[in-house]
């Protein structure tokens, strides 16, 4: 998925010389996930910006470059970080276009990498997309694989408003084939099946896709037929395949990478609830991390996190 | 000197080099255990090199005096008086670690030697020391704190708000940035406007403690010492002490590597090595006997921390659960 992010960001940055990119170590060390590795030798240190170590500044000057008419990404290193960003990314960047009526847009991308189980402790294993995503006037998006990552990221970088686009860490090594058309796009807000099935519908995106995909794989050797759909975006939230999946399996379960507490799975099961509840044959069920701080022990550390078999456990409650 | 004060000198000195060499020997043992994965996860960062910064630092400060750091803590926790062995530990993952485990390598802490820990959000502990100083002086307590702050750290928002807090409140905080000249691989020269960071003092109002052989650990030990009765009486300081890591910035740090020259440069000013020259010019050559002494016996410690972290229990999942909230 590294390889796919990477090529978004370079066909963009061909396509638009308002494009550039900054953040803390995306020049000289190539990115520390490496996404923006030989840019700085490609485009110059004018559009390939390493910064002082000062979330504020990286997104607040997002906003105000994207406001003056330029296409800044910035990288946040991981999305914890982002915590330290996140007034300008909120009181900011999410609400400059409605608090003065149009006037301005802020065609921002904030790329963060997200995720945990690397033992990297509790201030640096999060996956807090769905705080983000309580706001409106931000878009947040999270790939679940290198395909989906170069239509998303180029339609991040091509819309006018400002998008969160968050890449967890664990995906970054998976290969997949990734279109060399350099117009691909993926629509923001839209949603994908992927895969079909009639039993029981599983809801993620990100990580979770990979762990309920697993899943499917698992369920179906005990002939139980589930379908994936991946969201993709937790806003826009497209719900139109969830939905029409639900009406033919009546049973859900939502599988995130993150807490459970307010969270992408309340939103999605809320919505379920809400809009089928005709269609209902048990309660959507949530495969989420364990409500704590994340501990730096690995077996731990393990324990609570969420994977394919929990996922299996819990749609084999509802069956 | 007298002879009692020539005796006490000598044993300060020796034992700087105790903790100096002991810290040394436990780094480069962590790294050993990192790439044979006893020690686990995606972050290490070693403090050899720094040594003497930390250790002088630490050793200017009263028992009842509070250290706070960053994430590359181990060096400094030692140094606090915490046993190398519940170091490791935590390192390993291990129940018996400082955090139970749950802390790991950058998470450090000893509530009973206030080590108030490693932080690993870049700058995040600068505001915490500000309000650990506030008590001291809400108490009127013989207490200050010495926050150790990474260059890098001193471009982050914490610490124009900490630093700015702490002179309008004149709070008994010792500054000690660490300038070991690049945050993960950005050179000061190219993240801070002001490349003589000490100098920022000014531009709060509190006291600009200079810039300092960070090499050396007496430099340190006695710029410390003049702070402390400083910031008790007056409030805030800021010491910029110059500083090299040997090993990059972490464990991912590729880069660092290329920059042989340089780091053979600061090595000739190798922290153990200006302090065994201080030692034999003071008492002669002689005392390289105690020295080699005191090496095998850091050998010795590290190896009895390795043992205990390796025989000690994981957390459970009980564990897990435990210490989100007061019970
Ligand atoms: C808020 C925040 N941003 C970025 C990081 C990633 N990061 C960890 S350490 C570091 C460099 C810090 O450099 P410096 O303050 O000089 O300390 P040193 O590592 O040299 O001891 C960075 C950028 C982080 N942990 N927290
Ligand atoms: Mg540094």
């Amino acid at each position: 998925m590294r390889d796919a992010l990477r090529i978004a960001l370079h066909e963009e940055m061909e396509r638009d010389e308002t494009v550039f990119v900054m953040g803390e170590e995306v020049a000289y060390w190539h990115g520390t996930h490496k996404v923006t590795r030989e840019f700085i030798n490609e485009y110059g240190e004018s559009r390939v910006k390493d910064t002082p170590i000062s979330e504020m500044a990286i997104a607040g000057a997002a906003v105000g470059a994207a406001m003056a008419g330029l296409r800044p990404v910035a990288e946040i290193m991981t999305i914890n970080f982002a915590f330290l960003a996140f007034d300008a990314i909120i009181n900011h960047a999410a609400k400059i276009r409605y608090m003065f009526d149009g006037q301005f847009k802020v065609p921002m991308v904030v790329r963060a990498a997200t995720g945990w189980g690397m033992q990297a402790t509790a201030s640096h294993s999060q996956t807090p997309e769905p705080i983000f995503a309580h706001f409106p006037g931000l878009y947040v998006g999270c790939p679940s694989n290198a395909r989906d990552a170069k239509g998303m990221l180029k339609a991040a970088i091509r819309d006018d408003n400002p998008v969160l686009f968050t890449e967890v860490i664990a995906l970054y090594p998976k290969p997949s084939p990734v279109p060399e058309d350099t117009d691909f796009t993926i629509p923001i807000g839209k949603s994908d099946l992927k895969r079909e099935g009639d039993h029981v519908t599983l809801v993620a995106y990100g990580r979770g896709v990979d762990w309920a995909l697993q899943a499917a794989d698992q369920l179906e050797k005990d002939g139980v037929r589930a379908a994936v759909v991946d969201l993709r975006w937790l806003r826009p939230l497209d719900m139109s395949i969830v939905f029409e999946s639900f009406k033919q399996t009546n049973r859900a379960v939502v599988v995130e990478e993150s807490l459970p507490h307010y969270s992408f799975g309340s939103e999605i099961a809320a919505q379920i609830q809400e809009k089928m509840f005709d269609y209902m044959d048990a309660p959507v069920k949530r495969v989420s991390a364990a409500d704590v701080p994340l501990p730096f022990a690995h077996d731990i550390e393990l324990m609570a996190l969420p994977n394919a078999q929990k996922v299996v456990d819990a749609v084999k409650e509802i069956l | 000197m007298e002879t009692q004060s020539i005796a006490v000198e000598r044993e300060k000195l020796l034992d700087w080099y105790r903790q100096i060499v002991l810290i040394r020997h436990f780094e480069e043992r962590s790294l050993d255990l990192y790439h044979e994965k006893k020690i686990g996860g995606v972050y290490l960062h070693l403090y050899n090199g720094q040594e003497a910064t930390g250790v002088g630092a630490v050793a200017a400060l009263q028992p009842q005096d509070h250290v706070i750091t960053a994430y590359r803590d181990h060096g400094i926790a030692i140094a606090k008086g915490v046993d190398p062995k519940y170091v490791m530990a935590e390192m390993f993952g291990k129940k018996t670690g400082t955090s139970g485990g749950k802390g790991g390598s950058m998470h450090i802490a000893s509530a009973e030697h206030r080590m108030w820990g490693g932080y690993a959000i870049v700058g995040g502990h600068l505001p915490l020391a500000a309000g650990i100083a506030i008590k001291a002086r809400y108490l009127h307590l013989d207490e200050v704190t010495l926050c150790f702050v990474g260059d890098g750290a001193s471009n982050n928002g914490y610490f124009h708000e900490a630093l700015n807090l702490s002179a309008v409140w004149n709070l008994p905080v010792i500054w000690l940035i660490e300038n070991n000249l690049y945050g993960m691989g950005t050179a000061v020269e190219r993240a801070s406007g002001q490349v003589e960071l000490h100098k920022r003092a000014v531009g709060y109002g509190m006291e600009d403690g200079g810039r300092i052989d960070g090499m050396d650990v007496t430099v340190v030990y006695d710029t410390v010492k003049q702070a402390r009765d400083f910031v008790i009486k007056n409030g805030p300081i800021l010491i910029e002490s110059m500083t090299y890591r040997y090993e990059g910035h972490g464990v991912s740090d590729k880069i660092f590597k290329e920059r042989a020259q340089e780091m053979a440069k600061w090595r000739d000013r190798d922290p153990i090595d200006v302090l065994a020259g201080h030692l034999k010019t003071m008492f002669g050559d002689d005392i390289e006997h105690e020295l080699e002494q005191i090496r095998l016996k850091a050998e010795h410690t590290v190896h009895e921390a390795i043992e205990f972290a390796e025989q000690s229990p994981a957390p459970t999942y009980e564990d897990l659960f435990r210490n989100v909230y007061v019970e």
